[in-house]
């Protein structure tokens, strides 16, 4: 009956298994939602999902699914506020752009296009896709008009419209894809914790030897277990400058605040790329300035190297000798992060940017390649992935 | 069996109905997550009440095994009775000591058990019982005798997330997120616990209470639990409303904060914060 559902889930990513497929219909049979849609949203969100960070996604899925299975009016009598809309217009156009806006057929005319685009929008945002102005087809983006201002949502909030529960989207904080924030860095932490645990030579376990003995009626029986301590040493290289730089503070906090797990923890700037410089007080970076050999030589291959940097630059500066935007650099940048990720077998590369924007930018794409696809973005997800890679 | 309703005391969101009575009617374990303090382990306390069946409480600690649950061999003191030559050390079931599952198992009539922070145990632990909570029974090797639950007892499973739990542990229960209230549902639990707290009072309380927790950057935001706490204590000393009011732009520290925050740095930083609004404002 609701298979479509379960297969939307599955492809959105939930783990959703027959079990609780049939869990669902038990539920059901047993008439626990009442034939009541809102009930059965909440019934099918308990027996679905089982980890707060998936109730996004499962209030979007079930949004499509299950769109028009109530009919709403006011949902479907959603119109722009005209007035509202010619007034941001005039403000933002100037006369020569409101002159070619009425050679294209007016303002009328312009105005039934977006409206004509917002009902399209409606059903795409549902999907997962963009608000209206990042389509490209949009007429507005022509005349420098910038679309994100037409916001369907804040026309929303405003008139206080009523939308079903599982459109309001609640739980968007709790997914865990999402840029790291306060709760996210706590659970960054954790993974980060466990990363750094390493279980190596054995110690022996008191409680259960004495009981193994009490059980053998006094004759000693030793138990072991495996001892826990922190083996991992982490050499952390950071982009600093611009617009990284709170990513940077952020991502200082986040392993300092699990220093004390690792057995070492370095970390050294650099600036856009790596070259034959690195420094460890960004305030002195020209008098004090460490040569990455010096570093290649201190730290052994067996620390791990992580990087963090956005990786958007100019191509030139990671393939051409001078390209650097600082200084003459006599080795190109991917010599250098070749050089360094040949010496350091485990290394990864953190990416504060959003991952779905990777692919627009070259030099992100070039430097993923030089790190054989070790980028991670700087979410929980990421650096889960991150510790993974890097443990084994 | 009567349907979860909230109580008097307790204000229960219709998305915890459902998931309590789908867990109730389907005999599956729920499992409820959620900030600290906003009522996960009452939840337990008020199912048990609105269905008038008994509570047994497991409390889960880091060191907690899941075989306590069920029962314990007490070897070390069977050693001592027999090393004293105790004629009970001859009978092994004098020394099986009985957990709170086997309990809940045993009982007459069906109970409510509540398993209490899950994730404070080792991360085995939810799997190791997975056949008890699936079947409802267990198997006990020193005196070759099976427990069966002579009623499938509703469990409740709370977690604070520190430990992430098994896969096949969670699809054999259902799942409640318990979000923090919003403002009118916060009115609600407030004239739940005080039925007779001033309005106006628990108003303005309410104002500071909700930009306290505006507030970015504090470590630990005041819950439900802690406003309580607060209001308890603002009626304990007849505080007047006045005392409370605020303006939308200018944070007063309030009275008896101590009640709502509870970290020093949380402290030292809404007291930066309400100095520089007056000297701002």
């Amino acid at each position: 009956m609701f298979a479509h559902f379960i297969l939307a889930l599955r492809q959105a990513g939930l783990n959703t298994s027959i079990t609780e497929y049939l869990t669902l219909l038990g539920a059901m049979k047993a008439g626990v939602a009442d034939f009541n849609v809102e009930d059965f949203y909440f019934l099918s969100r308990a027996a679905l999902v089982k980890d707060e960070r998936y109730l996004d996604r499962f209030d979007r899925v079930f949004g499509v699914c299950f769109k028009g299975i109530e009919a709403d009016e006011t949902l479907l009598s959603r119109d722009l506020p005209e007035e509202w809309l010619r007034k941001l217009a005039e403000k933002l156009l100037t006369p020569e752009e409101m002159a070619k806006i009425e050679s294209l057929g007016g303002f009328e005319a312009l105005m039934d296009r977006l409206r004509q685009l917002l009902a399209e929008q409606k059903e795409r945002h549902q999907g997962g896709s963009k608000w209206i102005g990042t389509a490209g087809t949009s007429p507005f983006g022509a005349y420098g008009y910038n679309p994100e201002g037409v916001r369907i949502g804040q026309h929303e909030s405003r008139h206080r419209r009523a939308v079903k529960v599982w459109d309001k989207r609640e739980f968007r904080d709790l997914d865990d894809t999402v840029e790291l924030g306060t709760r996210g860095m706590k659970l960054a932490l954790r993974r980060l914790r466990r990363f750094a645990r390493q279980g190596a030579a054995t110690e022996l376990d008191l409680p259960d030897t004495i009981k193994s003995t009490a059980n053998n009626a006094g004759s000693l029986d030793l138990k072991m277990v495996p001892e826990r301590h922190n083996a991992v040493k982490v050499l952390l290289v950071l982009d600093v400058g611009g617009s990284m730089d709170d990513h940077v503070k952020l991502s200082e906090e986040l392993f300092s605040a699990a220093r004390s797990e690792f057995k070492h923890l370095e970390h050294f700037y650099f600036h856009n790329c790596v070259y034959e410089k690195l420094w460890k007080r960004n305030r002195r970076r020209h008098e004090e300035a460490i040569p990455t050999w010096q570093v290649l030589r201190t730290y052994g291959p067996d620390y791990k190297l992580i990087f963090v940097g956005d990786a958007a630059m100019s191509p030139y500066e990671v393939t051409m000798p001078g390209g650097s935007v600082e200084h003459w650099n006599e080795e190109s940048g991917a010599v250098w992060l070749e050089r360094l990720t040949q010496h350091y077998r485990r290394a990864a590369w953190l990416n504060p940017t959003p991952q779905r924007s990777w692919g627009h930018v070259r030099s992100i794409h070039m430097i993923e390649e030089l790190m054989a696809g070790r980028m991670y973005p700087l979410t929980v997800n990421g650096i889960d992935e991150m510790t993974r890679e890097l443990s084994h | 069996m009567a349907a979860f309703k909230g109580t008097e005391r307790y204000i229960a969101s219709r998305d915890l109905e459902v998931a309590v009575n789908a867990a109730v009617t389907l005999q599956r374990p729920l499992l409820i997550k959620g900030e600290p303090g906003t009522g996960k382990t009452v939840l337990a306390h008020e199912v048990a009440q609105a269905l008038g069946l008994q509570l047994i409480e497991w409390h889960i600690k880091s060191t907690t095994k899941a075989q306590q649950g069920l029962y314990e061999y007490d070897a070390v003191s069977r050693l001592r009775d027999g090393q004293l030559g105790d004629p009970r050390v001859h009978d092994i079931a004098n020394y099986i000591v009985r957990g709170k599952l086997w309990d809940a198992f045993e009982s007459s009539e069906p109970v409510v058990v509540l398993i209490d922070e899950v994730d404070k145990a080792d991360i085995e632990f939810p799997n190791d019982l997975l056949l008890e909570l699936d079947r409802m029974q267990f198997f006990v090797y020193e005196t070759r005798q099976t427990v069966e639950a002579r009623h499938r007892p509703i469990v409740i499973i709370t977690s604070n997330n520190e430990k992430e739990l098994p896969d096949a542990f969670l699809r054999r229960c259902f799942f409640h997120y318990i979000r923090f209230p919003d403002r009118e549902t916060m009115e609600r639990i407030v004239h739940a616990h005080y039925p007779d707290i001033r309005k106006d009072l628990a108003r303005e309380a309410l104002n500071i209470f909700f930009q306290v927790r505006d507030i970015p950057g504090l470590k630990k935001k005041p819950s439900t639990a802690e406003l309580l706490d607060w209001l308890k204590l603002l009626m304990v000393e007849d505080m007047p409303a006045e005392a409370l009011r605020t303006s939308e732009k200018q944070l007063v520290i309030p009275p008896l904060h101590g009640a709502l925050l509870k970290n020093e740095q949380d402290v030292h930083l809404f007291e930066r914060l309400a100095f520089l609004a007056r000297r701002g404002g």
